[in-house]
């Protein structure tokens, strides 16, 4: 096979990693809230520039950086929740949305007025690694390895705690789980939290790989919806797989054509899944 | 055009007093900065007012700048390579953003995507002429933009390249025609069968509405007002840039302006247009370089403010007990109310 194709494979694969985090706390949050966070990609952009301003400005070592990233970007859910999805909660979705799309604006405009439109790099680079034929980014490669372990915690969270239990009973029937003794309110603060870590983790993979600045959300927000909702809202697994599906469109037809162009191809087949199955490519 | 929309003579005294008061502004020989602003606030009203006829019925559009860009590159590609002048140039703008809207909206509708899923749909359909525009940069300059051809003075007119008054009355006229066209299908029939599909799709069905056409026909109009303002606002700034004429960020903006005028009045987008336009000048007086980031933080203060606390918008306060038909907030799908 073409090395350079086998390259652009697994970058794809590499890609849909990354596309992974941010995929699985929209669907988090969609699934248990029922609320489309139109500014999540934002929530990752504040986690990226705190990193890199722990990093580069206050000097702090990296890792301590991603440690306080986390919990940062998960208390900026818990705030979003409060102040802006819960006064919200019977309101029509569309309002909903259109409110998280204004905290879409004040966190770029916040990001604008503090940090400046300027590109921000972090500068760690680690060194490419060779596998067979093709070399493939140290840092991509260590992001994937940290998304696939971010996500398996995810897993586990759901599937052995008590919280987590919860959490996929109230998404599977939002009526009867507070007669089972359940209350909404805590879960739904609880998965705006892990939503919100998500995007924390999702910041740190990310901050090495790309350059920050207040618009970055708009490279990888639109995109991170549609995957969502490709693999089908509330449905975990699926979207997992379409960020891979997703990945590999990108990144194969960035090989073939140019990238702006994979992303129009990447886009149209999100609109054609739509048509032809709109409950996601990956439900049965 | 409809007898019910005019009914009485009263009726169509007052919009053309307006509109004759309005016409001779320009008479008064306004500072120019002045009528930049009315000008900007008259083609941002435009725009909104052509995504307020869809999105009050429910086809909340994520994607209404991609129609914006459609018209405006047309025009100015057709200007620049071709010669063919904007008088031309707007209307056939304005003919390939309804053909691009009712190539989406066709699907949309036959396959039912509605609520969430027309949103995203719209939103992709944005971002995917924004990124063709910056992909064709050899023809469209790309992000760097693109700037109309200056026509020599003699041919000014035939150009529609005009001082601020000349843009005053075209963009005036625009707008008229927007709020006419609101007028026109509010007092149709299918502004009814719009309320009723937007109620229940099925039920409306079932009673003889023709959902996909009806929809069709308000999609289509609401893409011809866009492409109109996009169109427009290219010709009079002189310079076409997808990140101002597609994709999410302006798509947002127009959404933004209708909601807090208020999408569910005729009147409603234009004094959104007035909020975020008076709101962004005087913004960028306050904060003169620090304008971009302290404009988007105000703008989405306010967008969360009026969605928890006047989602009928400005207009909303004004007018009287709203009919059943648009006025009911619906229960979200899905949701309990808890908290």
């Amino acid at each position: 096979m073409d090395p350079f194709l086998l390259e652009a494979l697994l970058n794809g694969v590499l890609l849909g990693g990354v596309f992974a985090l941010p995929v699985l706390g929209l669907n988090l949050i969609f699934g248990v809230v029922d609320v489309i966070w139109l500014c999540y990609a934002e929530l990752v952009m504040v986690g990226m520039y705190a990193v890199w301003f722990l990093y580069t400005q206050a000097g702090w070592p990296l890792f301590l950086a991603f440690a306080i990233c986390l919990p940062l970007v998960a208390l900026l859910g818990i705030l979003l929740h409060l102040l802006v999805v819960r006064p919200l909660l019977s309101a029509p979705p569309i309002n909903q949305v259109l409110a998280t799309g204004g905290v879409l604006f004040v966190l770029q405009g916040a990001a604008t007025l503090v940090f400046s439109t300027e590109f921000r790099s972090l500068g760690v680079e680690m060194p490419p690694m060779e596998l067979g034929e093709v070399f493939v980014s140290g840092t991509k490669l260590a992001a994937f390895v940290a998304a696939l372990v971010g996500a398996a915690v995810l897993w586990a969270f759901l599937k052995f705690t008590y919280v987590g239990t919860a959490i996929r009973a109230i998404a599977r029937d939002r009526e009867v789980m507070p007669l089972m003794g359940v209350d909404p309110r805590r879960i739904y603060l609880i998965a705006s939290a892990a939503g919100g870590a998500l995007a924390g983790l999702a910041a740190c993979l990310l901050v090495v790989q790309l350059d920050v600045h207040p618009f970055v959300g708009l490279s990888f927000g639109p995109i991170t919806f549609m995957i969502c909702v490709m693999g089908g809202l509330g449905n975990m697994l699926g979207g997992f797989l379409a960020a891979f599906l997703m990945g590999l469109i990108v990144s194969v037809g960035g090989f073939y054509g140019s990238t702006d162009l994979s992303y129009v191809v990447a886009f149209l087949f999100f609109i054609l899944v739509m048509f032809f199955r709109p409950q996601g490519l990956f439900t049965r | 055009m409809t007898p019910r929309a005019f009914r009485t003579m009263k009726d169509m005294a007052l919009p053309i007093l307006v509109l004759a008061l309005l016409a001779c502004v320009p008479l008064l020989s306004p500072p120019d900065y002045l009528m930049h602003v009315l000008i900007t606030v008259l083609l941002t009203a435009l725009a909104g007012t052509g995504w307020a006829l869809m999105g009050r019925y429910r086809l909340v559009s994520f994607g209404h700048g991609a129609f914006l860009g459609i018209g405006a590159y047309t025009m100015g590609l057709l200007w620049n390579y071709y010669g063919i002048s904007p008088w031309i140039g707007v209307p056939l703008g304005v003919a390939a953003a309804v053909v691009a809207g009712l190539l989406l909206g066709y699907p949309c509708f036959q396959f039912r995507v509605v609520g969430h899923y027309f949103a995203l749909v719209t939103l992709a359909a944005g971002e995917i002429v924004r990124i063709l525009i910056i992909a064709l940069r050899d023809v469209t300059g790309g992000s760097l933009g693109m700037t109309p051809h200056q026509a020599s003075p003699g041919d000014a007119f035939a150009a529609m390249q005009f001082g601020k008054a000349g843009f005053w009355w075209i963009a005036l006229v625009a707008w008229a025609l927007g709020l006419l066209a609101w007028r026109l299908l509010d007092c149709s029939m299918a502004s009814r069968a719009l309320a009723a599909i937007a109620e229940d799709e099925d039920a409306a069905a079932s009673i003889g509405i023709r959902v996909t056409r009806t929809k069709l026909m308000v999609t289509a109009l609401s893409c011809a007002l866009a492409a109109l303002a996009g169109a427009l606002t290219g010709q009079y700034r002189m310079y076409l840039n997808p990140e101002s004429l597609a994709g999410l960020g302006i798509s947002l903006q127009i959404v933004f302006g209708a909601i807090a005028g208020g999408m569910f009045s005729i009147i409603g987008p234009t004094i959104g247009a007035l909020i975020t336009i008076g709101l962004e000048e005087s913004l960028r007086i306050a904060f003169g370089t620090q304008f971009t980031g302290a404009a988007a933080l105000v703008y989405g203060i306010l967008l969360v403010l009026f969605m928890i606390f006047l989602p009928r918008g400005i207009a909303g306060l004004l007018e009287r007990p709203p009919r059943a038909s648009t006025g009911r907030k619906a229960p979200a799908e899905g949701t309990v109310p808890v908290a």
